[in-house]
C-alpha cells in the first residue's frame, strides 16, 4: 500500500486540494439549531441537507434533522417555490416546529430565486395557515465559507425578530462559532456576573442533548424568539470574534454588518467586540467587558481560575518554549489560537484559513507581539498547502480539527484536536476552549503533548517531573 | 403530529396487514427528511474507489469537502483517490463561466498527479451556469493523452440512483478499450464490491481457491487498466445491484457477458455466490472445490457463533441501509445468530427487493421505502428493538433511545462480507446489544 501522495515541491494551483473550509449552507444550519423550536430547510437539492446532515451527526454525535426542499429538474426551469411550499407543509406536519429557517444554496442562488418574497407568498396564501415563524438567509456555497453562512443567518435572524421593545434588563451575547460547552461555559459566566442574557445562537442543547427518554423530533433548547425579539433594546452586546461582519448587497461594494453591530447602528445598543477568550490576555478583555457591562468586581472563582491558569504557565512554560506550531481553521479561531499560543511562547510558523477576508495576516500581527510578524499567513488556503509548506517548516506540532490529521501522520508529530469538525474522535461537542477553564483545559493538552512526544523519543523514564 | 406523512403512506408496509403493495423508487419528498443525498452522491461513492485515477468535484466547495476521502475503501496500491480536487468555484465563476478554471485545474492537477485517468463530476450548477464539461473534457484529453471522463451527476436530475447510471455510463467508456489482453480461463469481474476494510480482498481469496480469476473489481481497488480489460470476462458477479445493474445490462448487450446477482453478506449467501459462480462454469472440480472452502469455514465459523448467538436469541433488529439487496442478506445473517427483524428498509430498493423482504420476513414486521428519521425512531420504539443497523445518520437515532447498533454502510470500519466478515458482524452486534451502558438507560 502506497502514501497519500504528497508533491514534494511547491507550486501554485487554481483547484482546491482537501478544503479547509465548509459551504455557507453549513454554517447556515448550525446558526439555525441554536433558535428555539427552529428546524432548518436548505433550498436546493436534496443531497446538500443531507451531506450538511451527515457532516454534523459526525461531529455532534446527535441527531441533526435538515429538511431539502428537494430541488427536480423542473424546479430548476420553474422555479422551487412550490416545492418550498411542499417542504414548509411537510416540516410544519411533522415537527410542529416553532419557526423554520430558509437556507438558500447554490442552485437556488444562481437561478434567481427570490426566497424572502416567496416566503410571504407562502404565507399569504390561505391554504398553508397553520405555518410557524419563517425566516431566510441568503447561502450560496459559491461565497465565502461556512463562517459567512453562520453569520450571515445570525445576522438575519437578528432584522427579522429584533424589536424596539420596553427594556429588558437584559445585554446580548454573540458567542461566533463555539462548541456546545463553551456556549454552556460563557451562559455561567455570565450568570456570574449577574448579567441576563440572550445567546445568539445558543445551540448549547439542541447540538448536545442528554439521553432520551422519549424521541424529540425538534431538540429542546435554543435562544427562545421572545428573547431574540427584546435584543433591540438590550442594554450592551458582546461579540466573540472580529471576522463577524458579512457584505451586504448595495452600490460601491456595499457595506459589512454582522448582528451586534446592526443592533448598535440600527437599534443603539452598543458593541463590545473582542477576540474569541482563548489564551490569557484575551481571556481578560472579555472578564473586563463583562465586569464593566455589569459594574461588578470579575468574581473570585474567576480570579482563582486566572491564577491557576497563571500558575500552570509558569510549570509548563519550558516544555513548549519555541515549539513550532501550525494552526489552521476559521479565521477567528486562528486568530485566537495564535494569540494564545504567542502568549505562553510557542512559535507559530504557519496560520492558515480557507477563508479570505484579506485581514487575517494585519490582525495576527496585531494581536501576537511576540511572532506576529513573522507568522506566515495563508488565506484561502487548503490542507494541501498546508501538508507542502510543512515540509520546510517542520513544524513540532499542528492544532485545528480533525482534517489535519494525515498531515499529523505524514510529520509523525501531534495534532491538537479542536474547533469543528472532530470527525475522529468522541467529545468534540465538549472540547471547552473559551475563558480561562477552556484556557486551562487546552494549555494542558500542548504542554502534554510536547512532554508525551520528548518521552516516547527518548532514553529517559520520565517517571518524575 | 404527523407519524407519517400522507403521500408517504403508501412506502411504509407492514407484512400480514397492510392491503397496499409498497410504493418506491420514487423522488423524495420536500420537507421530508430523507435519508437519501443526491444524483452527485451516488456517481461519487461508486467511482471513489478507483485508486489511480484523479477525481475532480466541478462546482462550488461544499460537495467535494463532505466526500472527501468518505469511504473506507482501501487500495493495495496508489492511494490518489483518498485525495479531494475541487475547482471550488466563486461568484465570479458563476457570472462568466467555470470552462477557463475547469479547464486549468484539470491540466494542473493531471500534470502534478499523473493519474491513469481523470473523472470530472458535474455538480447541480455547472449546467445551469452553460459550462460544456464535455467539451472541456475532450480538449484536455487530447492534449494530456489521457481519458478525462465527464459525470454528469447534477445533484436536481434524479435521485442517488441516477447518480449509479452516471458512475456506471462513465465506467462503460473505459471498458473494452483494452483488447490486447488475453484473459485467463475462469475469469470473471465483481461489480459493486468497494473494498471496505479490505473486504474484496478476502473473496478474492475465495475465489481463487476454487480456481475463479478476477479480472477487475468495479470498483473496490479499481485500477484503470483492468477497467478497460472487464469485457474479457466469461461473466459478470454483481454484489450491490442497485449501484451496478446498469453496467452489468450494458456490458451483457455489448459484449454478451451474463450477469447473476449475488451477496456477500451472511454464510448462506456468501456460500451461494461461489456455488453460483463454479455452478456458471459448469466445472465439475471447481464446484468441488467451493463445497470443500465452505464446508471447511463453516467448521470454523459456526461454533464461533454459537456463544453469540446464546447471548442474541429472540433479540429484535431494525434494519435501514442504502440497497435492499443488502437488507435481504442481513435479514438472514441476524437469522443466524437467532435475532428477528422488526423492521427493514432502504433508500433505493427496487419492488422485486421488496418483494423478496416481503416473503423472507415474519409478519407484522415493518418495510420501508426512502424513510426518515421521525418514521425511524417511531418504528423502532414501536417496535422495541434492541439493534438498530444503519449508517451515520441512523446511528444517533438507536443511541438516543439506548439502542445498540451496527453500522453497514459505505463508510463502515469494519470487513463485514465474507465468513470472517460474518464473524466481525455477529461480535459487533454482539459488543453493542449487549453492552452493560444500556442499563441506565430507561427503555
Amino acid at each position: 500500500m502506497e502514501k497519500i501522495p504528497t508533491l514534494s515541491y511547491i507550486r501554485p494551483f487554481v483547484s482546491t486540494r482537501n478544503a479547509c473550509k465548509l459551504c455557507s449552507p453549513l454554517g447556515a444550519c448550525i446558526a439555525i439549531k441554536g433558535i428555539e423550536g427552529c428546524v432548518p430547510v436548505i433550498h436546493g437539492s436534496q443531497g446538500c441537507a443531507t451531506y450538511i446532515r451527515r457532516y454534523m451527526i459526525s461531529h455532534y454525535k446527535e441527531p441533526v434533522d435538515i429538511a431539502s426542499s428537494n430541488f427536480s429538474e423542473e424546479t430548476t426551469i420553474f422555479g422551487g417555490e412550490a416545492n418550498l411550499k411542499t417542504a414548509l407543509t411537510n416540516v410544519t406536519n411533522q415537527y410542529q416546529p416553532m419557526a423554520i429557517g430558509v437556507a438558500t444554496t447554490c442552485l437556488s442562488e444562481t437561478i434567481g430565486e427570490d426566497v424572502a418574497s416567496q416566503l410571504s407568498h407562502i404565507r399569504n396564501d390561505s391554504t398553508s395557515s397553520n405555518l410557524p415563524s419563517l425566516f431566510t438567509v441568503s447561502t450560496p456555497s459559491y461565497q465565502g465559507t461556512h463562517m459567512d453562512g453562520f453569520h450571515a443567518t445570525v445576522l438575519a435572524v437578528v432584522k427579522n425578530y429584533a424589536k424596539k421593545l420596553p427594556s429588558a434588563d437584559k445585554i446580548n451575547f454573540f458567542p461566533g462559532f463555539v462548541s456546545p460547552s463553551d456556549i454552556r461555559h460563557i451562559k455561567e459566566i455570565v450568570a456570574d456576573f449577574d448579567l441576563t442574557t440572550t445567546i445568539l445562537p445558543d445551540y448549547s442543547d439542541t447540538l448536545d442533548n442528554p439521553v432520551w427518554d422519549q424521541y424529540y423530533r425538534v431538540p429542546k433548547g435554543g435562544t427562545p424568539i421572545s428573547e431574540l425579539e427584546k435584543m433591540g433594546e438590550a442594554y450592551a452586546s458582546v461579540e466573540l470574534g472580529v471576522f463577524t461582519a458579512v457584505k451586504q448587497g448595495g452600490q460601491n461594494g456595499g457595506t459589512e454588518v454582522s448582528g451586534a453591530s446592526w443592533l448598535e447602528s440600527e437599534h443603539s445598543v452598543k458593541n463590545h467586540q473582542c477576540l474569541l477568550p482563548i489564551g490569557m490576555s484575551n481571556s481578560d478583555s472579555l472578564f473586563d467587558i463583562l465586569s464593566k457591562i455589569s459594574g461588578k468586581d470579575i468574581p473570585v472563582k474567576y480570579r482563582m481560575q486566572r491564577g491557576r491558569l497563571l500558575d500552570s504557565y509558569a510549570d509548563g512554560h519550558k516544555y513548549i518554549f519555541g515549539k513550532k506550531a501550525v494552526v489552521y481553521g476559521e479565521e477567528d479561531l486562528v486568530l485566537a489560537l495564535c494569540s494564545f499560543l504567542d502568549e505562553i511562547g510557542v512559535e507559530v510558523v504557519l496560520a492558515a484559513s480557507g477563508a479570505n477576508s484579506g485581514k487575517l495576516q494585519k490582525e495576527i500581527i496585531r494581536h501576537c507581539p511576540e511572532h506576529g510578524k513573522t507568522i506566515k499567513v495563508i488565506s484561502d488556503s487548503d490542507f494541501e498547502q498546508i501538508n507542502e509548506a510543512c515540509n520546510t517548516i517542520k513544524p513540532d506540532f499542528l492544532i485545528g480539527n480533525s482534517k489535519g490529521n494525515y498531515i499529523a501522520g505524514n510529520f509523525n508529530i501531534p495534532l491538537i484536536r479542536v474547533g469543528f469538525p472532530i470527525h475522529d474522535r468522541i467529545g468534540g461537542q465538549r472540547i471547552t476552549l473559551l475563558g480561562y477553564q477552556g484556557t486551562q483545559e487546552l494549555f494542558d493538552k500542548v504542554v502534554n503533548a510536547m512532554i508525551e512526544y520528548k518521552q516516547n523519543n527518548s532514553p529517559i523514564g520520565y517517571k518524575y517531573m | 403530529m404527523e407519524r407519517i406523512i400522507k403521500e408517504r403512506s403508501t412506502q411504509v408496509h407492514t407484512i400480514g396487514t397492510s392491503a397496499h403493495d409498497l410504493d418506491c423508487e420514487k423522488k423524495s419528498l420536500a420537507g421530508s427528511v430523507s435519508q437519501r443525498a443526491c444524483v452527485f452522491c451516488g456517481s461519487r461513492v461508486v467511482l471513489y474507489p478507483i485508486a489511480d485515477a484523479l477525481h475532480l468535484i466541478h462546482g462550488p466547495i461544499g460537495c467535494a469537502a463532505y466526500t472527501w476521502d468518505i469511504r473506507g475503501a482501501l487500495s493495495s496500491g496508489p492511494q490518489l483517490h483518498r485525495l479531494s480536487f475541487s475547482t471550488d468555484l466563486r461568484e465570479r465563476d458563476v457570472v462568466f463561466g467555470g470552462e477557463p478554471k475547469l479547464y486549468t485545474a484539470l491540466t494542473e492537477l493531471i500534470e502534478a498527479y499523473k493519474p491513469k485517468a481523470a473523472f470530472v463530476y458535474s455538480t447541480c450548477i455547472v449546467g445551469v451556469i452553460g459550462d460544456d464539461v464535455e467539451a472541456v473534457c475532450r480538449r484536455v484529453s487530447a492534449e494530456q493523452k489521457i481519458d478525462v471522463l465527464p459525470v454528469m451527476a447534477e445533484g436536481f436530475k434524479g435521485t442517488k440512483k441516477d447518480g449509479y447510471k452516471a458512475a456506471c455510463d462513465a465506467l462503460a467508456k473505459l471498458v473494452g478499450t483494452d483488447n490486447e489482453f488475453q484473459a485467463p480461463p475462469f475469469s470473471i469481474n465483481i461489480l459493486g464490491d468497494f473494498n471496505l476494510a479490505g473486504e474484496l480482498w478476502m473473496l478474492k481469496e475465495y475465489y481463487e481457491k476454487i480456481g475463479i480469476n478476477i479480472i477487475t473489481c468495479l470498483t473496490g481497488d479499481g485500477r484503470i487498466n483492468e477497467i478497460r480489460q472487464a469485457h474479457k470476462a466469461s461473466i459478470n458477479v454483481v454484489q450491490c445491484s442497485g449501484s451496478m445493474m446498469h453496467l452489468a445490462k450494458e456490458m451483457e448487450e455489448k459484449y454478451g457477458i451474463p450477469f447473476i446477482k449475488v451477496s456477500y453478506f451472511g454464510i448462506e449467501d456468501m456460500a451461494d455466490a461461489l456455488y453460483e459462480a463454479a455452478g456458471f462454469f459448469k466445472n465439475d472440480e471447481m464446484l468441488q472445490k467451493a463445497k470443500d472452502l465452505v464446508s471447511k469455514e463453516i467448521r470454523t465459523l459456526l461454533p464461533a457463533l454459537t456463544p453469540f448467538k446464546e447471548k442474541l436469541q429472540g433479540k429484535k433488529a431494525a434494519i435501514y441501509v442504502g440497497g435492499a439487496f443488502k437488507a435481504i442478506s442481513l435479514v438472514k445473517a441476524l437469522r443466524l445468530i437467532g435475532m428477528k427483524t422488526v423492521m427493514v428498509g432502504s433508500q433505493t430498493g427496487n419492488k422485486d427487493d421488496y418483494n423478496l423482504l416481503k416473503k423472507l420476513c415474519d409478519e407484522g414486521t415493518i418495510i420501508v421505502d426512502d424513510s426518515n428519521p421521525n418514521e425511524l425512531s417511531e418504528f423502532v420504539k414501536e417496535k422495541g428493538v434492541d439493534l438498530f443497523i444503519g449508517g451515520v445518520k441512523e446511528r444517533p437515532i438507536a443511541y438516543k433511545l439506548g439502542i445498540g447498533f451496527c453500522d453497514h454502510n459505505h463508510e463502515r470500519k469494519e470487513a463485514l462480507a465474507g465468513f470472517e466478515g460474518m464473524l466481525n458482524f455477529a461480535n459487533e452486534v454482539y459488543a453493542s446489544v449487549t453492552s452493560p451502558v444500556w442499563k441506565f438507560f430507561k427503555r
